[in-house]
């Protein structure tokens, strides 16, 4: 898009939109989208309970130790504190009640201080 | 037709899911917030704004698709990047099929493109095996469309709250920070025998080596380092993995 055309809407970025809407649809119904019978191996099976928490942990350790592709290599960052803030509340309440609501919360509140007010 | 949804909106495991979720939605929320703002900031129209929120609900696969659309980059090259952002969803699933395969194909449509990375791991998190019966097969659907009511609502409401303010949220703020915090949360909460610490340990760590990657291929690789070690490990007799407390089957 040419920035004359800035926040107008056009056919090509619709028909974009369209297709990635099918992206989202085929990759989150990839293996139940035949109804041929058909099963995982068992030790694909057994495999899958790690998966969840291998693909959060995934996303979310970059989002913390890296800026812009490279690992950082400061102490000096809000994301760190929040990240370890927020995990030590979940750990200190056990994982019981809103304990995930907590852990957003603590982390926010050591985040946004470092972040907006000290620029870490 | 509307007695039908009405029975599902009272069951008790639908109102469970949708508290659970609700525990995590703000942190998803100002995620969601940041995404709307990005949208337009990247030069796309209200319009196109809106129908990208609305159609594609995949908030990692729109972040990753908003500069190459705002560049024109050829349209394969948008979508095959979204695909492979999306191959964590590939995998969740292989993981979901048994629980759906007894519903009719447009059903698994419905409930499949819902099911995004916070459904689907509540869900795993709270049953571990598909229901056998036609009544915990219902419980098991309840509690999904629960917490992907709740997940699809507050995602939208933000995005589209973020398209509407777009020019009064700093994004300097960070308020999407929110959103890791999130799935940090949640990601605690499924560390629940050593062999899932273990394989959050490993995936943590080849997703930062293998960032340089292309199309956010890093994560796909990590899940897959993770779940062959772990795999490996659990041969071992010594570190045989006790069953995953807290759900039920």
């Amino acid at each position: 898009m040419s920035p004359m055309a800035m926040n107008l809407t056009d056919a090509w970025t619709l028909g974009v939109i369209v297709g990635l809407a099918s992206v989202t649809l085929v990759t989150r119904c990839f293996f139940f989208l035949s109804s041929q019978p058909w099963q995982l191996p068992h030790w694909a099976q057994r495999g899958l309970q790690y998966a969840p928490i291998a693909a959060l942990s995934a996303v979310v350790l970059p989002e913390v130790v890296m800026t812009q592709g490279q690992l950082i290599t400061t102490w000096m960052d809000a994301r760190v504190f929040a990240t370890v803030a927020g995990a030590a509340y979940f750990f200190a309440r056990k994982g019981q009640g809103q304990a995930v609501l907590g852990t957003i919360v603590t982390g926010m509140v050591v985040y946004l201080p470092l972040h907006i007010g000290l620029g870490w | 037709m509307t007695a039908r949804w009405l029975a599902w909106w009272r069951h008790p495991e639908f109102r469970l899911g949708l508290r659970e979720m609700a525990a995590v939605s703000p942190g998803l929320a100002a995620w969601g917030l940041m995404t709307g703002v990005a949208m337009v900031k990247s030069g796309m129209s209200p319009v196109e704004a809106v129908a990208m929120s609305l159609l594609v609900f995949a908030g990692s696969s729109q972040l990753a698709a908003i500069p190459l659309i705002a560049a024109g980059a050829p349209v394969w090259v948008i979508w095959a990047t979204a695909f492979c952002v999306n191959l964590r969803f590939v995998v969740f699933s292989a993981h979901m099929r048994p629980f759906f395969m007894h519903l009719p194909l447009r059903w698994r449509l419905f409930n499949g493109y819902l099911t995004a990375d916070l459904s689907y791991v509540m869900f795993t998190k709270r049953f571990h095996h598909p229901a056998t019966d036609a009544t915990g097969q219902r419980n098991q659907l309840a509690y999904l469309g629960g917490g992907s009511l709740f997940n699809w609502s507050s995602w939208q409401a933000a995005s589209l709250l973020g398209i509407a303010l777009t020019h009064s949220i700093p994004t300097e703020w960070g308020l999407g920070f929110a959103g890791i915090l999130a799935l940090l949360g949640v990601g605690c909460s499924l560390a629940s025998t050593t062999l899932r610490r273990v394989s959050a340990g490993v995936a943590a760590m080849a997703a930062v080596a293998a960032f340089a990657l292309p199309f956010k291929l890093n994560i796909v690789v990590a899940i897959a380092a993770a779940v062959a070690l772990c795999l490996m490990l659990e041969q071992l007799p010594s570190v045989r993995s006790t069953p995953p407390k807290g759900g039920s089957s």
